[in-house]
């Protein structure tokens, strides 16, 4: 208890080192816990990017790339899927609703995404999250269009403007919808989803574009255009749908179904297992990541090891004063082991509850602007496991010049050089 | 009826490595209760002679008895607990513990050694504390921290935590070297005062053993001592009166 009390009065004379010691300890151990918690909650962040969704259909093709097109707007699909497919298993007995995609324009890079009511209705994120409108209402009109939030906020466009939309998916188009322009009539809460990334039009209003085209080109010049009647317009093909089960069991089955159907070449995927699969790619680099933070710990407390073996020197006349009054060597190395440990601990306390608090006063920030859903994140055996393995680690090390005062003491006996 | 010595060194051989003998003591005997003065040039192996009377240091050879204890025989924690708990010792300078106050410095013998702490004469240790520091004329600076003391305001708080709990041994390691002529003098009156006080109070032979390289100081002293007599021919060491 004595040596307890030593060893804190001994730190708290020594109170600029000692502080400078704790800070880097706990600035280490925030950022060791800090990329853990932000990794824990991109994965959550990640795979909460489509819920609910039992399959997504697509044309025959790889699953990876089905996903990413889908849901990510990255890449292209192989192929289109026609509408009497799609009636098809929209009515399937167990399903219980779809959602159409059709895809191929864009509009100041972010993708047009044709659809229908069924997305606003169904399509949830982030376990039971439904979209949600900050302005506006779904598009009902053939040339109605809502804007996702990022697209909304980064282009500045507002309720009721008029916008113009892209040929293709490439940032600069060669070729502009301009006969067709489209009334802004909702902005969709930000979901911090690919769903923010995009613009929302009808399945009409992507035939209204493309209306007179053959083979995906427009009419030549010199060629009469048609003249748009919207009663004319239909819808041919979709570019994929995503569905829900009525039942979870039936997934595998209807899973089976779509892959085997025989009018049309389709692949379907359980969207949780590929976006698992897509996430194992980001695997390295999280490793990578833990790694130096890792690095950033061991440099803490090689700081610790520094500080307390830099003050040795000074400290012998009192290492003999403590042995003068009876104190044990093994005592005195006690006494220096008690202090690495109360610094490894101090500073893993510091910084644990500071890299909490900074989570929990920024979480909101965090989740909106880079769709980083802290709040499911608490405690974790890992985060347990790190403070633990610093104070062990911080304990060894101080061993170091622990086992110098010791040898120190030994040697120098009553001498206070 | 004999007495049992407080100290008793016979046929001690001591060094740091093992072919260059640096002290030598073929036969030394103090008795309980005398305050004895130990003269030695600097570096003449004094601080290394008081370490083996302390048991901080074993010889390689001979016997060491302190208050009745064969220290060759004692484990090193017997010998830390016997010097911790049975000898005052107080160095030249910088006697204290930086980062503790005065009164917790004067208190630390007596808060490692439960046997210290029951010598004492106030009923509490902190009254105890007091009582000494008010001897030594440090009563106003119990609070502070150390670094707000005289190097002579600090020799007494030495001698504070060296006779709490009344040792039956106090050591002084040439304590008044960093001190001026008139504080000197007035240190060892003070040590010497304190010193009997205890012994009058306790009943206690508290024996003192005083080194230092200033030969003026022995008249202080019941006994003077030289290192070069007890260490340096192979005769046994001479007792001189003064």
């Amino acid at each position: 208890m004595t040596l307890l009390r030593l060893a804190f009065k001994s730190l708290r004379a020594r109170s600029l080192s000692t502080t400078l010691t704790i800070f880097s300890i706990g600035l280490s151990i925030m950022l060791l816990v800090g990329v853990d918690r932000l990794r824990g909650a991109t994965q959550v962040g990640f795979s909460g990017t489509l819920s609910r969704t039992d399959l997504i259909v697509g044309a025959r093709g790889g699953g990876l790339p089905l996903l990413l097109s889908s849901i990510f707007h990255i890449g292209n699909a192989s192929n289109n899927i026609s509408w009497g497919t799609y009636q098809h298993f929209a009515h399937h007995r167990a399903v219980a609703w779809t959602i159409p995609i059709s895809m191929g324009d864009s509009y100041h890079g972010y993708r047009v995404v044709a659809t229908d009511d069924n997305f606003y209705a169904h399509y949830q994120y982030r376990r039971d999250k439904f979209l949600s409108f900050a302005q506006g209402h779904a598009p009902q009109g053939v040339f109605d269009v809502v804007l996702g939030a990022e697209a909304a906020q980064r282009l500045h466009d507002h309720m009721g403007r008029q916008i113009v939309l892209a040929h293709g998916i490439e940032e600069k188009s060669i070729f502009n919808h301009e006969t067709t322009p489209f009334t802004v009539v909702g902005i969709l809460a930000p979901t911090a989803t690919p769903v923010d990334r995009a613009v929302y039009i009808t399945l009409l209003g992507d035939e209204a574009m493309h209306f007179g085209w053959t083979d995906g080109t427009p009419p030549a010049i010199g060629e009469a255009s048609p003249k748009l009647d919207l009663s004319k317009l239909k819808v041919d093909e979709i570019t994929c749908f995503l569905l829900g089960a009525k039942s979870r069991v039936s997934t595998l089955y209807l899973q089976r179904e779509i892959n085997t159907y025989k009018p049309e070449p389709l692949t379907s995927i359980i969207p949780a297992y590929t976006l698992q699969e897509l996430w194992g790619l980001f695997d390295y680099a999280d490793t990578a990541l833990s790694l130096v933070s890792g690095a950033v710990l061991v440099v803490g407390l090689l700081a610790m090891l520094i500080a307390l073996y830099t003050a040795l020197n000074e400290r012998r006349r009192e290492i003999a004063i403590l042995r003068a009054v009876g104190l044990h060597a093994r005592q005195i190395f006690l006494l220096f082991l008690v202090e690495s440990t109360l610094i490894a601990t101090a500073g893993t306390a510091l910084g644990i509850v500071s890299v909490y608090s900074l989570l929990f006063a920024l979480r909101g920030t965090i989740e909106s602007r880079f769709g980083l859903p802290i709040a499911l994140v608490g405690l974790s055996t890992r985060v347990e496991l790190y403070a633990l393995a610093t104070v062990v680690c911080g304990a060894l090390l101080g061993t170091i010049p622990a086992l110098r005062a010791y040898r120190n003491s030994l040697v120098d006996g009553l001498n206070t050089p | 009826m004999t007495i049992t010595p407080a100290i008793s060194m016979r046929d001690v051989r001591f060094a740091y490595k093992p072919t260059y003998p640096i002290l030598r003591v073929d036969e030394l005997t103090i008795l309980p209760g005398r305050r004895i003065f130990l003269h030695g040039p600097s570096g003449g192996g004094k601080t290394t002679l008081l370490s083996l009377i302390s048991g901080v240091l074993v010889p390689q050879r001979g016997s060491i008895t302190v208050l009745g204890h064969d220290l060759t025989r004692l484990s090193a924690s017997a010998r830390d607990t016997l010097r911790g708990s049975q000898i005052g010792y107080i160095f030249q300078g910088f006697n204290l513990i930086p980062y503790l106050t005065v009164a917790e410095n004067i208190a630390l013998p007596c808060d490692l050694h439960p046997i210290r702490r029951a010598r004492i004469v106030a009923p509490t240790l902190s009254e105890e504390v007091v009582r000494l520091a008010r001897l030594l004329d440090i009563r106003t600076h119990l609070k502070s921290p150390v670094t707000h003391l005289s190097t002579g305001q600090q020799q007494r708080v030495a001698i504070a935590r060296a006779v709490i709990g009344s040792p039956a041994l106090v050591i002084a390691d040439e304590p008044t070297s960093s001190l001026d002529t008139d504080r000197r003098d007035a240190f060892l009156a003070l040590l010497t005062e304190v010193i009997s006080e205890a012994k009058k109070r306790n009943d206690v032979e508290t024996t003192l053993v005083f080194v230092s390289h200033d030969r003026s100081l022995a008249t202080h002293f019941d006994e003077a001592l030289s290192l070069a007599e007890i260490s340096g021919g192979y005769e046994s060491a001479e007792v001189t009166s003064v």
